[in-house]
């Protein structure tokens, strides 16, 4: 097996006695795709926000390349440059244009060549459809645009492992697809990444490994095919039959 | 009304003009950066001082400029500082002005949503970078109405000065009424020299506002 890129190890989470992540632990592998899933209030994006040092953890711990995150150490920003974040509503900065947007961090924050950066985002941009629109503002792209700003955002970066927070939640179904599509390629060109996820056959395509997250533990994990096909716990195949629906059908009048 | 009597005010009329503008402007500077600084101080309740900035903030929002020009003028003398009318006027102007600036910015830098400021700092940025780059720029924007509002209102308020006998449009004014009892003339010009200085603000407030729109409409 590659290089272990990410390591948690028996991280605690919790916001007084409500608690969300307990003795949670999880090692992704360089150019690994780990989905999770699980309901609402699970601990998914709780646990990526963790992953940035974003939320404090109150036992154990997390790192990266062997580096120890910790949002309240002076590194931590260095850190979070290796770590790409997708958030479930873009969060792009809505007074930067699109290529201001990408180029903004690459330059003020990686110091590098401003030319060089914007040659870079203009091929990223490219790549995913969307290099004539990188003089517009955000509010004046599509829901599925703006998070595929947001995904060239944060590649621009070359962060080592990409974060991905619910990043279709927020679209409607038929630009769901675009945005996964790109998430797709991603994974095949090898980017290591951690995915929450809604969208289950999405989740089947694009995983190496499957997490099924409930009360704030794993409760199966696995294969895709194995995971989706033959869940072994009672609760993943509860949940995953929520995605199902019996036909009711009354046209036989 | 005599057109004549006008025009023969006129340069008077034009001297506070300028006299008026020279102190509203360097109060108005002065009064955003003190708002500014003091807006992140309580926003970022940086101990103890946030606590100083609040005090600051609401003794002078809730006293008449008046007052505090008295107290500036004639009371600071008598602790053995002694300055200027046109210092005190600037002074004055630039404190009561920070603290309706502070309260501004502020509602600007909380509007502006915390997940912005986590967006910028998971690209890498620090705490100051994303300040600088990502909610400062947003919250100013977000702010602009009623910053246009306060600058109108502080330039306004010079018309207070006269009484620490700064030769401003309103002491001109009352100047000559009481030398000449041209009454109506000399407040038609009083009028037309106000609404000199500051329609243009109100213009290019709406035009700043038009231009810096984009942050208010969010995602």
């Amino acid at each position: 097996m590659s290089e272990e890129l990410l390591k948690i190890e028996h991280i605690k989470k919790e916001y007084g006695d409500n608690v969300i992540l307990k003795d949670f632990s999880l090692t992704v592998h360089r150019g690994e795709v780990v989905v999770i899933i699980g309901p609402s209030g699970c601990g998914k994006s709780t646990l990526l926000r963790c992953i940035n040092g974003l939320e404090p953890i109150q036992a154990g711990k997390i790192t990266l390349q062997n580096k120890l995150i910790d949002g309240k150490s002076k590194d931590i920003a260095q850190i979070r440059q290796s770590i790409g974040m997708v958030f479930q509503n873009y969060e792009l900065f809505p007074h930067k244009t699109v290529l201001q947007n990408i180029i903004l961090a690459p330059v003020k924050v990686q110091k590098r060549n401003k030319k060089d950066v914007i040659k870079e985002a203009e091929q990223l941009l490219q790549k995913v459809g969307l290099l004539d629109k990188k003089d517009f503002y955000p509010r004046q792209l599509s829901g599925g645009q703006k998070q595929r700003v947001a995904i060239v955002r944060a590649l621009c970066m070359h962060p080592e492992i990409m974060l991905f927070d619910e990043v279709t939640a927020a679209l409607d179904p038929e630009m769901v697809r675009e945005v996964l599509d790109t998430i797709i390629e991603l994974a095949k060109s090898g980017s290591t990444m951690v995915i929450v996820t809604h969208e289950m056959s999405f989740a089947k395509a694009v995983s190496d490994r499957v997490l099924f997250l409930d009360g704030g533990e794993i409760v199966e994990e696995g294969l895709p095919e194995v995971f989706f096909e033959n869940p072994k716990t009672d609760r993943a195949k509860k949940f995953l039959n929520t995605f199902e629906y019996d036909a009711v059908k009354h046209h036989n009048i | 009304m005599s057109w004549d009597v006008m025009q023969q005010y006129l340069p008077l009329y034009q001297e506070a003009m300028l006299l008026t503008l020279y102190i509203g402007w360097i109060g108005v500077l002065l009064s955003v950066a003190l708002g500014l600084v003091t807006a992140l101080v309580v926003h970022y309740k940086i101990p103890i001082i946030s606590k100083i900035a609040k005090v600051y903030i609401e003794i002078f929002r809730n006293t008449p400029l008046l007052i505090q020009l008295f107290f500036i003028y004639f009371g600071l003398p008598k602790i053995g500082i002694s300055i200027s009318a046109e210092m005190c006027g600037v002074v004055g102007l630039g404190l009561l002005g920070g603290s309706y600036m502070a309260e501004t910015f502020r509602s600007g830098l909380e509007a502006v949503d915390k997940i912005q400021l986590e967006s910028a700092m998971s690209l890498g940025m620090t705490h100051f970078q994303a300040l600088r780059h990502i909610v400062l720029p947003q919250a100013v924007s977000l702010s602009m109405p009623a910053f246009v509002a306060n600058v109108i209102f502080l330039l306004k308020e010079t018309s207070v000065f006269s009484a620490i006998s700064l030769m401003d449009l309103m002491f001109t004014a009352k100047d000559l009424i009481g030398l000449y009892y041209k009454t109506s003339e000399c407040l038609v010009l009083l009028v037309v020299f106000y609404l000199i200085i500051l329609l243009p603000v109100s213009v290019l407030g709406s035009v700043l506002e038009r231009r810096l729109r984009y942050a208010s409409f969010g995602h």
